[in-house]
Formats: structure tokens, C-alpha cells, sequence
């Protein structure tokens, strides 16, 4: 009977035994040239981190690949979809998202907004104080003479964006912003109608652009760089990423 | 002789336009739903709308007919050719800017004669080249489907055609040349399988669009079928479809076929570029009884003659020398040293005619533009390449491709970097 047992015992650990010698020779025998590949996500995704970084930090160095980590998820898989459609008309990124489900566009949104990592702040081209004065008051309460509104009024009181659409503008790159705004007004960069970003940048000037992208850009982090709670703001224009229909005017 | 001879041309072509002319001439009426013999009720049943979707999905209708972000089949862009642009019609049941007026026999017409509803010669654009070989039950089942789908009003775009191409008369001369109208006659030499399979491929599925070599006049010659071809003017290469020997698919198995068309992958490469649209759209759905006509279809394609080498005219020791260095840093992590790639993630390098195709644009796109291998049912999140446009010189660049062409069992020529700049550019539509 005991031996029986401890037969019984050492047949599926002799075997497990020998599954592990086996992979073990199996992966020395293979390590010389085939490289192993972790089925993970961030593997899966190199297309998107060699320029928007590993997790989603951007290339600080270069200020045209936007920061993608904590950004809320609607958002980023909203921006893939106005690629996928022409709204927003960038070739690369056109390119790369053309054919993504909206299922796989889901999973990479949701990668990039849980990814924490530390803002970099990128250089900012040297400015006069009136300019970043100028973008100081546009940011924060707007300029009612010409309707255009506060930054602050829809992407939040510390500009860290608002759920679940709306992103956050700090430590953004000045070079990003201001061809971001100008890519509105060009038609270059357009969402779902209304298309409210687009009436905005389309009532600001171009030294004002330049003031809100130096303002933004020179900005103070705040200690908590989350978006705030959905439904904390009442968006003074309407937003067709935010639900609202009309003519947005 | 030689003048006699151009002058005899000359005047041979110049008869085939006058010929044209008078029996194209388009005094065409198109039939009206009234009087088509094809009646509302044959057109509602629900049997042949659900086959009519399946064809019109083997035939990528939504490839052309649809533009990016805009309403399915709604046409609505232009199709780039060298000879100009070409709208894309609306192919929806709108009555004012679609098919809602067609009978099917103005739909019979355009398909199988490659003629409008008033007679007028079609732009070959259309494939009707191929499509002349769909029958007529199919294109009934098609045409079917196309009218259950909600109406979608957009008119197309106009005409941009250059000189002459945009004198629609000057189509007969093309079609004395290049088109040949009738359904497909199925060989009774081979098996129900290759037939349809052959069925497939010549007929709904036009791969010989894209794999087969152009003349000047944009037309496609009989003995160039499926030997692959440059696309113009998105400058991709198609590459040659023959798994025979020399032929671009040397080695693939019936099942390596079938993976790729229904996954988006097989164990010998991966689809990309416009073929990963193709698989993403039209073949993944396939059925598996189809997948493997086509590939009994493909295996039977003849070996090819082997390329003839062509003369150096520099030492490329030094060009592929510094592409290897290129290759250990950045490729050798995912396709290996070997170029044998990671089975089931990566595409092996060595011996891939994506690789070694004659042009050398497909390996330089590829690194340019990096992307994601095709979302399928069978591979939902697929694994992805970065792009390279961004960190590597147009040197750099036609060192690593030229490396590839050259390493392990592969031999094609190298890349000049001037040949990389010429495709830096990202082909969206």
C-alpha cells in the first residue's frame, strides 16, 4: 500500500519533473535565436509606444507625440475613431488605427489612461510677460468680450481634464498645443458635431494661441493630476463628445 | 518597313475608335423597374439577400464604395488612378443619387458588359474585366442585397480625368484590347474544388486588380495572371501568388493560405497594407469551404522563370554591412537573427516575397510605417510593428532593407536611400 502510494505520488511529479527538464532544454535549445515574446498588451502595442512611449508619457524631446497616460479613456478612444474617420487628419495615426475594432481601440484607451508615470515638462520658447499674462487670463477666465471661453471652464479648475471626454492640457508641450489649435481652425483636427474645441479655437487669435499654448506649457503641475469627477463642470458651450446636439454656436 | 508598319498601327487603332464610336455610341435606354423581368418579390426573398451579402463580401464592394468615416456604400470619394480621378458611385437604393431606380438588368449591364445604365462605357476602375465572369444568379443574389439596405443620398464627385482618358468614347479602344465579356466556363479537366476556387479569384474577388503587372494603358494581360504587380499610385507591390517554384508564395501550404486570408497571419507572413484591409473586410468571412477553393486554385498557378539578376552597379558590401548593425538593434528582438520570426506574432523575414518582392517597396514601407497586422474573429487584438519613419535616415533605412534582401536564403537587390524618400509618404485612401 505504501509503496503504492508514493508510486502514485512520484508518476505525476515524475512527469511534471520531466515537462519542466524538457522546457527547460526546449527554451536553451531555442534561446540562440528565437526571441521570446511576452503576450501582453504593451507588447502587443509597439505601433503606439515607440512614438507615445512605453506608457504613454510622449516624447518630451520631441514636442508632436502627446503625452497619452491618464488621459480619460472615452477620450483616447474617441480621438482613434476621429482618425479611423478622417475627422482627425494626421497620416500616421490615420494609417496605424484604420482598421482597430472598436473592441481592441477600447482595451488601448483604457492601457493608457490607467498608466501613471511622471510628467516631463518640454522646453517652452521664450515669451514676453504681456504673452504669457495674455494666456494666463485666457486660461483661466476666458474673454467674455469675444465669447471665448476660460480654458478652465470645461477641462477643469487644474486643467487635468475632466471624465470622460474632456482631457487634461498640463504638460502638454507648447509646440503640440499651439498646432493642435491650429489644426482646428484649418480643418485638420475636428470631432462629432458640434464640434465646440473648434468654435473656440476659431474665436482666438493667433497670438493667442500662442499665449494659451506658452501659458499651459509653462504651467505649475498640480499635486493631483487626475481627471475630476464626470459632471463636475458645466461646459459653457455645446459639445457633441459630451452629448449635446444643436449647431454648437 | 518600320514606318509602314507604324502607319498600318495607326491606322488600325484609328478604325477600332471609329468603331467604336458608332456601335458604343450609346443609344442605350435603361430598363425600367416596370418592365424588368426580375420581380419585387424574387428581390425580397430573404434566402438570396443573405447570399447576395456574402458574395458582395467576398467581392469587397465596401473596399471602393464606401469612403473613410463615411456612410457604407455610400461612394461619396474618388478612386486616384494615373489617369486621373474617378468617383466612386453611390451603390445604396437612393433613387436621386443611387441604385433606387436600377432594374437588374442595368445592373447586369454595368457588372457583366462593363456599360452604364445608358449605355455609356464604364471606367475599368470598376473591374467589370473581372466581374464579367460572375454569374448571373450570383449577381442577382448581389444586386438583392444592395437594394435591402437603407437608402444613403450622396452624389458622387465629378470626373477628374486628364486628356484624352476623359473622352468616355476613347473606352472602346481599351475594351477592343483588354476586356473580354462572359461568365466564368468552369474547366471540366479539374475538380469542382479548383473551380471554384478559380471561380473566386478571376471573377468577384479581382486579385488580379492589384497582382498582376500594368501596361501604360492600365490594362492587365492575360499571361501576366496573378504574377504580381506594383499598385499604382499607392506603391505597394502586390507580390505574385504562384507557390510553385520562384513564385512569390514558394513553400505555403494549402493552410498557410487559408490562415492568412481567414486570421491575417500564417506561419510563412502577415498581411499589411492594403492586403490587411482586404482580409480585414472581405476574405476573414470567407467560408472555410471557399478559403480552401482559393488555395486549391493557387497551388495550381505554374512555377515562374527565376528572376534574372540584375548587375550591381555599386559595392553594396558596404550598404548591407551597416544594415546588419541596423537589423541587431532594432529588428533581431522580434523576427530573430535568422530572420525566422516568432511563430504565431511575427513574420518570418527570410524567405517572405513581402521581403524580396522585385521593387524593395514593401520591406522599406513596412519599417517606415510600422502597424498593426489585421483585426480579425480569428486574431482580435493583434500584435503590432513600430514605425521607424521617425528615428531612421533614408540611409538607414535602405541599409536595413537591402540587409534583409540579401541575408539568410533571401537574394534581391539593394535599396538605394533615394528609393526610400520616393516612399516616405503614408498612403491613406
Amino acid at each position: 500500500m505504501n509503496t503504492n502510494a508514493s508510486l502514485r505520488f512520484a508518476k505525476p511529479f515524475g512527469a511534471a519533473a520531466l515537462l519542466v527538464v524538457a522546457m527547460l532544454l526546449g527554451a536553451t535549445s531555442h534561446a540562440a535565436d528565437a526571441p521570446s515574446i511576452p503576450d501582453t498588451l504593451q507588447q502587443r502595442i509597439a505601433a503606439c509606444t515607440t512614438c507615445h512611449g512605453v506608457h504613454g508619457e510622449g516624447s518630451p524631446g520631441s514636442g508632436y507625440f502627446p503625452r497619452l497616460a491618464g488621459k480619460p479613456a472615452v477620450y483616447l478612444a474617441r480621438q482613434m475613431q476621429d482618425f479611423q474617420n478622417g475627422l482627425r487628419k494626421y497620416a500616421p495615426m490615420e494609417y496605424t488605427v484604420r482598421q482597430l475594432s472598436p473592441a481592441y481601440m477600447q482595451e488601448i484607451a483604457e492601457y493608457f489612461s490607467a498608466q501613471q508615470v511622471p510628467y516631463s515638462h518640454s522646453p517652452v520658447p521664450a515669451v514676453s510677460a504681456a504673452t504669457l499674462q495674455r494666456g494666463d487670463l485666457l486660461v483661466s477666465k476666458g474673454d467674455p468680450a469675444r465669447k471665448i471661453p476660460a480654458c478652465a471652464s470645461c477641462h477643469g479648475s487644474q486643467l487635468t481634464g475632466v471624465e470622460p471626454s474632456t482631457p487634461g492640457l498640463v504638460g502638454l508641450p507648447y509646440d503640440y498645443l499651439s498646432a493642435q489649435l491650429g489644426s482646428w481652425r484649418t480643418h485638420t483636427r475636428a470631432t462629432v458635431a458640434p464640434d465646440c474645441m473648434a468654435v473656440v479655437a476659431n474665436r482666438l487669435s493667433d497670438s493667442d494661441i500662442t499665449a494659451v499654448a506658452a501659458s499651459l506649457a509653462s504651467r505649475q503641475l498640480p499635486a493631483d493630476t487626475h481627471a475630476q469627477a464626470a459632471g463636475s463642470v458645466t461646459p459653457p458651450l455645446p459639445c457633441g463628445v459630451l452629448g449635446a446636439t444643436g449647431d454648437g454656436t | 518597313m518600320k514606318w509602314l508598319l507604324r502607319l498600318l498601327l495607326l491606322i488600325v487603332l484609328l478604325v477600332v475608335l471609329l468603331l467604336g464610336w458608332l456601335f458604343f455610341g450609346g443609344s442605350h435606354r435603361p430598363t425600367p423597374l416596370a418592365m424588368s423581368k426580375v420581380t419585387a418579390a424574387t428581390l425580397q426573398d430573404p434566402a438570396l439577400i443573405a447570399r447576395g451579402e456574402y458574395l458582395a463580401t467576398v467581392g469587397d464592394c465596401a473596399g471602393c464604395h464606401t469612403a473613410q468615416g463615411g456612410a457604407r456604400l455610400a461612394g461619396g470619394r474618388s478612386l486616384a488612378t494615373p489617369f486621373g480621378n474617378i468617383p466612386v458611385p453611390n451603390i445604396t437604393p437612393d433613387r436621386e443619387t443611387g441604385l433606387g431606380d436600377w432594374s437588374f438588368e442595368d445592373f447586369w449591364q454595368a457588372l457583366h458588359v462593363g456599360k452604364g445604365r445608358h449605355g455609356e462605357l464604364l471606367y475599368p476602375a470598376f473591374s467589370y474585366t473581372a466581374y464579367t465572369k460572375v454569374t448571373h444568379d450570383d449577381a442577382l443574389a448581389m444586386f438583392a442585397w444592395l437594394q435591402s439596405l437603407p437608402p444613403v443620398r450622396q452624389p458622387a464627385p465629378s470626373l477628374a480625368l486628364n486628356f484624352p482618358y476623359s473622352v468616355r468614347k476613347s473606352l472602346a479602344a481599351w475594351r477592343a484590347l483588354y476586356f473580354r465579356e462572359g461568365e466564368y466556363k468552369p474547366d471540366p479537366a479539374q475538380s469542382a474544388q479548383w473551380n471554384r476556387g478559380a471561380y473566386l479569384v478571376q471573377g468577384l474577388g479581382h486579385c488580379n486588380e492589384c497582382h498582376a503587372a500594368r501596361d501604360s494603358l492600365g490594362g492587365t494581360s492575360g499571361d501576366q495572371h496573378l504574377t504580381g504587380g506594383q499598385i499604382p499610385m499607392q506603391n505597394w507591390y502586390a507580390p505574385d501568388l504562384s507557390t510553385q517554384q520562384n513564385g512569390g508564395l514558394q513553400g505555403w501550404s494549402a493552410q498557410d493560405i487559408v490562415d492568412l486570408l481567414k486570421t491575417g497571419q500564417s506561419a510563412k507572413g502577415v498581411a499589411f497594407g492594403p492586403m490587411a484591409d482586404v482580409v480585414a473586410t472581405s476574405t476573414q468571412h470567407l467560408s472555410d469551404d471557399d478559403l480552401q477553393a482559393v488555395a486549391t486554385y493557387l497551388q495550381s498557378l505554374p512555377p515562374r522563370t527565376p528572376p534574372v539578376e540584375e548587375p550591381q552597379l555599386f559595392n553594396a558590401k558596404a550598404i548591407v554591412q551597416q544594415g546588419e548593425k541596423i537589423y541587431t538593434q532594432h529588428c533581431a528582438d522580434c523576427h530573430g537573427k535568422d530572420g525566422s520570426g516568432v511563430a504565431g506574432v511575427y513574420p518570418p523575414l527570410n524567405g517572405n516575397s513581402s521581403v524580396t518582392e522585385p521593387s524593395g517597396i514593401n520591406a522599406t514601407r513596412m519599417i517606415l510605417l510600422g502597424g498593426f497586422a489585421p483585426v480579425t474573429a480569428a486574431n482580435p487584438r493583434p500584435y503590432s510593428m513600430p514605425p521607424f519613419a521617425q528615428q531612421l535616415s533614408d540611409s538607414e533605412v535602405s541599409a536595413v532593407v537591402s540587409y534583409m534582401r540579401r541575408s539568410w536564403t533571401n537574394n534581391a537587390s539593394v535599396v538605394r536611400p533615394e528609393d526610400v524618400s520616393r516612399y516616405r509618404h503614408t498612403p491613406i485612401d
